[in-house]
């Protein structure tokens, strides 16, 4: 019982090692001169008012010199992020900034994903606490493609806004890229949404927002190794040679009735005698049957 | 002496309890029934000599070239051709080939007319795809060696009937050209081609028979147009329909001058409105035109004039000519009167007497007749008597003689569109089922057959008499529900409109009705059969009340045409109600959610992505909306290649008596369409029951199952790689495939496979997908696994959270909860090209699966599914051993017993379909295609119940034997005893 446990702590603290280290690795690769900001993957709330402009075009390409300069062959790209609150349209949210790394071969990357967002208005506050009431949608899209963005169609996706709500509204960000596609994200509450979703206000009305950028992973080949499993053949026989059962696992479906036909076997032989020799005796002598006639 | 009998029975139920999983000679049947059809019948020839008098050889819409029995209607010999492999015409030359011309006109194939063998094929070089005609010339003295002539596009082949050479090839037009009509004068090496070039231009050509040349040619334009049917009524003259179809135009041709006539339609049939359509027919000098409400039959009589012989009303149909001797013909009128149809035969010089004259009695669920052939055989009085083979609206064949109906084949059951089941009535005391129950004698006779059999006593007679006994088990095609769960009916819809049931246990049909709503009629021009769901499954009245199935049809093919419901009872067929909708029907989704009267409730979404609540009632109406905030779904747009989700919102006031909800739409996904393109999607099964959400893996450790309805897969290919296996190189073919979310629209899992392309298929169970895709790389066909686990569950491991009821696993999920999941996959090579992929479902989950896989083959190969384990490895540790799992190999295994359609082919298999049994162990399995198989399988064995052939006689024996040596024993030492103690 207690090995379980034990096992199944070092297990999730293994996983969770390995969940801060694959962070950790996506963090790694950070180039930018601002470094310290992205202490956590994705932005921070967006509490400075300067960052947010509203009447901002909801997409544009612009070319960062700052950020240019870091490495010839990438540049950075935005995009933005739009909410909606129930019924109405879709009104800009935040932006997302980004790499576009350039591959020899010819394919584009999305890399370092950072997002500001702009804080909510009293307006959006109180919409959104319409939506909490109502136990309603929260919907928030991004451009399908970040570099061609009018004219193509949004990314959706949405969340009952009883789910965002914790100290501040803490919300979660996955994107699902190919190339400079923006193939989904998924939106929604950083932890786990309880259900029957209760209605509670945060402390603090503005996000806390955790991104993560996705690619898709590549499937492992499949396996091909016919001459390896020749070669090992041998090898594989002696390796993985089972332990040798003791005899009595491996053979007690026809122990049990060899034993029974002994048994079975042995009073017979048992009686038989007797038998015989009470036949006999019951003509020929009277000694046995005296015997019996003494019990 | 008793422990030895008793021994004896232990030993004999250890061996019966290791039979293999194969299936023995003598089981065959059992279990299983397999139908062969062979489609929509197209053509029909006709066999005049000798043997092949009692055949008739057809052509279907299947794609299925047969040869039948005339007497039986049993099929002597069938070929399936395939999807793509379409027939245009069949004929027979020599007197011993069929021969076949298929794929717009491009393969020329020639089959033995006795036994089916094909005795060549040829390859036709053919510009494109076009109408294409074959021309057997009739009256050649067999032994010479017989041109075949072949009309496609615009060249003209000529193949050697005896093996298939091409003799001649010539190229007659480059522009659309489209020939009509191909007839050869008696006793002359002329061929005479009538066709029209583009619309409007009419062309004749002369063509030497043995050499393909050209002798005239001559083309003359029609400036009103042609619609592209013509009717050849004599030597030098043809009928066309003009452009606009209301103008009969007779072009006479005679010497190479063309003329043409035109003759309006009202002015020989007053009552003539709307379009008119020429029946293809070879009469001499008669042709048949079918407007809108009759057929009339013209005599023409030279180029301007034509002459009403006789208006057949609808609904009749008829035949083409046959031709008795060179200057007479015949032909057969079939025309309906309620449920009787009367059979006319007339000679085409006498026209006002009918030489034959039937009325058959015609079942009503067959609709209105659709093709005749006619055919003729010697009477006993020497006289010309005549048979008609029937093509009807449900796709039956059917084989009239004599004013009866000789016998009929239900091939609509080739084109089987959807099926479901359907639980049969419960046994009820006072109705009697006597006419499937037998005397006890019966039995007790029966039951003695088989002691014998047992005991290897019985007679070869006996043998066989067991044999039949076993097929026909009086017990598995009783009208009533076994405890087992073995007898159901399967309620299929065909692509005719026509719903069949059909019995578990021989595959007979048990009802069938045609429904009116999906039949041809003036509000519905073309109705098309979708899918057929249960509508209502009485478990409260099950005693009272039947059970309901709904079928969903549409009026046309496209997505806004108005759709089409009709409820069927499931015990009779008789139709409950059928409605043709105001909207249209785009997805029918049966939600989990049942009224007060046990009706499914089912949401219908249209195209303009309103959905519709069904049964229209006030008290399902308010069963929906307490479930509404939880009710999401999704559609997906393949064209436009981006996946959405919706929910339901109610826009201002509910008007109660339509019932219309507005989508909001939630989610989308896009892919890009320069990089992928969607080519499937497939999800889990709404009935499944998952058993166990946990999996112990070695070393005592637990792994949560993710399990959600909700998963959606979708796969998508490089569209460069879209088409087929070879059309794309491996560094441009890619396949994604994809675990959705369906609620929140997350995406759980995302893998490329690099060098993969499709066809694609999948099938999702429990919390795992498998899929089937083709590896460019390796050359070979892949079937990759993904299994989904959860890991927010991962801390429930802890037994004292379990104990202290700290545990989140009674904890309701949520969708919207960030997913803590952890994938993991594999792929494995895997020989065959599938057709089909489906998983054995069972009553309550704990049986282990295996997939279904519908080889290319027509056959149906049973897979464990822990072949397709993801922790397979090379050297498994010895705890993993115990767990089950098998070493690691590069391909999965095919072993030739698992085959479950045994030594069987579904040709043309399109489907398989999985119901579980009463029984946990057992999965009844029913697959379709050109042909039905049904049986049922048990994926573990069947470890919860005794096998069909287990023999009770041979128990009560032995019980009895053991007991009269109980008495015996027990009597001696009585006796014994005695003895002693008067000793």
């Amino acid at each position: 019982m207690g090995s379980s446990r034990g096992r199944s702590l070092v297990l999730f603290t293994l996983s969770t090692l390995l969940l801060v280290s694959i962070a950790g690795g996506f963090q790694s690769d950070e180039l930018l001169q601002d470094d310290e900001e992205f202490g956590l993957e994705g932005g921070r709330p967006a509490a400075d008012p300067a960052l947010s402009t509203p009447t901002r075009p909801p997409i544009r390409r612009r070319p960062d010199p700052d950020l240019l300069s870091g490495s010839p062959d990438s540049k950075s790209v935005q995009f933005s992020l739009e909410h909606q609150f129930g019924g109405s349209g879709f009104f800009p949210a935040g932006t997302f900034t980004a790499r576009l790394k350039s591959w020899s071969h010819g394919g584009q990357t999305l890399t370092k994903l950072r997002f500001s967002r702009n804080a909510l208005t009293e307006e959006e506050k109180g919409a959104f606490e319409r939506l909490l009431k109502e136990d309603g949608y929260y919907t928030i899209r991004v451009p399908s493609n970040v570099l061609t963005a009018p004219g193509r169609d949004f990314v959706v996706s949405s969340v009952r806004a009883r789910c965002i709500p914790r100290e501040s509204l803490d919300e979660h960000f996955i994107i699902h890229t190919d190339g400079v596609n923006i193939v989904a994200v998924n939106y929604g509450s950083a932890g786990a949404c309880q259900y029957p979703r209760m209605l509670k206000y945060p402390a603090k009305w503005s996000f806390t927002s955790f991104t993560v950028l996705k690619n898709s992973e590549q499937a492992p080949r499949t396996p091909t190794f016919a001459e390896e499993l020749l070669a090992g053949e041998d090898g594989l026989g002696e390796g993985v040679k089972p332990p040798e059962k003791s005899f009595w696992a491996k053979y007690w479906m026809y122990l049990i009735p060899l034993v029974f036909i002994v048994l079975n076997a042995m009073t017979q032989a048992m009686n038989m005698p007797e038998e015989q020799t009470a036949g006999q005796s019951t003509q020929a002598q009277r000694a046995p049957s005296t015997t019996v006639r003494r019990r | 002496m008793a422990i030895r009998a008793c021994l004896g029975l232990m030993i004999l139920l250890v061996f019966s309890s290791t039979i293999s999983t194969a299936l023995f000679e003598d089981q065959v049947g059992l279990a299983d029934w397999h139908q062969k059809y062979i489609g929509k019948v197209k053509h029909a020839i006709f066999h005049t000599q000798k043997t092949g008098r009692k055949r008739v050889v057809v052509s279907t819409e299947e794609n299925v070239v047969a040869s039948l029995d005339l007497r039986t209607g049993d099929i002597f010999w069938r070929h399936v051709l395939g999807k793509i492999d379409r027939i245009d015409q069949v004929d027979i030359t020599l007197g011993k080939y069929v021969v076949t011309l298929s794929s717009g006109g491009s393969i020329l194939r020639a089959w033995n007319l006795p036994d089916g063998q094909m005795i060549w094929e040829s390859i036709l070089q053919v510009s494109a795809p076009s109408k294409s005609l074959l021309h057997v010339p009739a009256n050649m003295n067999v032994g010479k060696d017989n041109l075949i002539l072949v009309f496609g596009g615009s060249s003209i082949h000529a193949l050697s009937s005896t093996d298939g050479q091409i003799v001649w090839r010539k190229e007659l037009s480059t522009n659309s050209l489209e020939i009509q009509q191909v007839f050869q004068p008696h006793d002359s090496d002329i061929i005479y081609a009538l066709g029209f070039i583009g619309s409007s231009e009419f062309v004749a050509y002369y063509v030497n028979y043995k050499t393909g040349e050209v002798l005239q040619q001559s083309k003359a334009s029609f400036k009103s147009g042609f619609c592209g049917e013509a009717s050849l009524a004599s030597d030098d003259v043809v009928v066309a329909l003009d452009a606009s179809r209301t103008y009969l135009v007779s072009i006479s041709f005679r010497n190479g001058v063309i003329n043409f006539q035109q003759i309006y339609i009202r002015d020989l049939i007053p009552e003539f409105s709307g379009k008119a359509t020429l029946l293809p027919s070879k009469y001499n000098g008669i042709l048949a035109v079918d407007i809108a409400s009759s057929i009339v039959l013209l005599r023409v009589k030279g180029v301007n004039e034509l002459e009403i012989i006789e208006k057949i009303n609808y609904p009749s149909a008829i035949s083409d000519a046959l031709p008795l001797s060179k200057e007479q013909q015949a032909f057969a009128i079939l025309q309906h009167d309620e449920s009787r149809i009367h059979f006319k035969v007339k000679f085409d010089t006498d026209l006002t007497n009918e030489v034959l004259k039937e009325t058959i009695q015609m079942d009503g669920q067959r609709g209105n007749i659709e093709k005749v052939f006619i055919n003729n055989y010697m009477r006993t009085d020497r006289t010309h008597g005549f048979r008609v083979l029937v093509v009807m609206e449900d796709h039956s064949l059917l084989l009239v003689q004599q004013g009866e109906i000789v016998w009929s084949r239900e091939d609509g059951l080739a084109s089987i569109v959807d099926s479901t089941t359907s639980e049969l009535p419960v046994e009820k005391e006072g109705v009697s089922v006597a006419e499937v129950e037998h005397s006890l004698f019966e039995w007790l006779k029966g039951h003695f057959l088989k002691l014998k059999g047992t005991l290897m006593l019985a007679s070869p007679d006996e043998v066989a008499a067991i044999q039949a006994i076993r097929l026909k088990s009086f017990e598995k095609n009783k009208m009533t529900r076994d405890h087992n769960g073995f007898r159901k009916l399967i309620i299929v819809l065909t692509r005719a409109g026509k719903v069949l049931a059909l019995h578990t246990g021989d595959g007979r049909v048990v009802w069938s009705v045609l429904l009116p709503v999906l039949r041809k009629s003036e509000t519905c021009g073309n109705p098309f059969a979708l899918n057929v769901y249960q509508w209502q499954v009485p478990h409260h009245h099950a005693m009272h009340e039947n059970p309901s199935v709904l079928v969903v049809g549409r009026c046309g093919h496209n997505f806004d045409a108005p759709g089409i419901f009709s409820i069927v009872d499931a015990y009779n067929g008789k139709v409950h109600n059928s409605l043709v909708l105001e909207h249209s029907v785009r997805h029918i989704m049966p939600l989990p959610l049942t009224d007060s009267t046990e009706q499914n409730l089912h949401i219908v979404i249209d195209d303009n992505l309103h959905a519709h609540l069904y049964p229209k009632t006030s008290d399902s109406v308010k069963i929906f909306l307490d479930e509404m905030p939880n009710i999401y779904w999704y559609s997906v747009e393949v064209g436009k290649n981006i996946i959405k989700g919706y929910s339901l919102e109610i826009k201002g006031e509910l008007d109660m008596a339509e019932n219309v909800f507005q989508p909001k739409e939630l989610w989308s996904i896009v892919f890009p369409s320069e990089s992928e393109t969607i080519a499937l999607t497939a999800t889990r099964k709404m009935n499944e029951i998952v058993h166990t959400q946990a999996k112990i893996v070695a070393d005592q450790d637990v792994m949560y199952k993710y399990i959600s309805t909700n998963i959606l897969f979708v796969a998508t290919v490089a569209p460069k790689a879209s088409g087929e296996i070879g059309s794309a190189t491996p560094e441009e073919a890619w396949l994604y495939a994809y675990l959705i979310d369906t609620v929140s629209g997350r995406i759980l899992h995302r893998v490329s496979h690099q060098g993969a392309q499709g066809p694609i298929h999948a099938v999702v169970s429990e919390n795992w997908v498998v899929y089937h895709y083709f590896n460019l790389r390796a050359h070979r066909h892949e079937m990759s696994v993904i299994e989904i686990y959860d890991q927010s569950r991962e801390d429930n491991k802890d037994v004292w959270k379990l104990v202290l009821g700290k545990h989140n696993l009674t904890a309701p999920i949520s969708s919207y909860s960030k997913p803590e999941v952890t994938v993991k996959s594999q792929s494995y090579f895997f020989t065959h090209s599938v057709k089909s992929l489906a998983v054995t479902v069972t009553a309550k989950g704990i049986t282990s699966k295996q997939l279904l896989i519908g080889t290319i083959g027509d056959q149906v190969l049973a897979l464990d599914k822990r072949f397709l384990d993801p922790r397979r490895s090379v050297n498994p540790t010895q705890s993993e051993k115990e767990e089950g799992i098998i070493p690691l190999t590069d391909s999965l295994p095919i072993v030739p017993q698992s085959y479950v359609t045994h030594a069987l082919q579904v040709e043309g298999l399109r489907g398989i379909v999985t119901t579980p049994a009463k029984l946990e162990s057992t999965t009844l399995v029913f697959s379709y295609g050109v042909d039905l198989f049904f049986t049922r399988i048990a994926p573990s064995r069947t470890y919860d119940s005794l096998t069909e052939d287990f023999s009770y006689a041979l128990l009560l024996l032995t019980i009895v034997a053991l007991v009269a040596a109980l008495l015996v024993t027990w009597a001696l030492s009585e006796k014994k005893e005695l003895r002693e103690k008067w000793r």
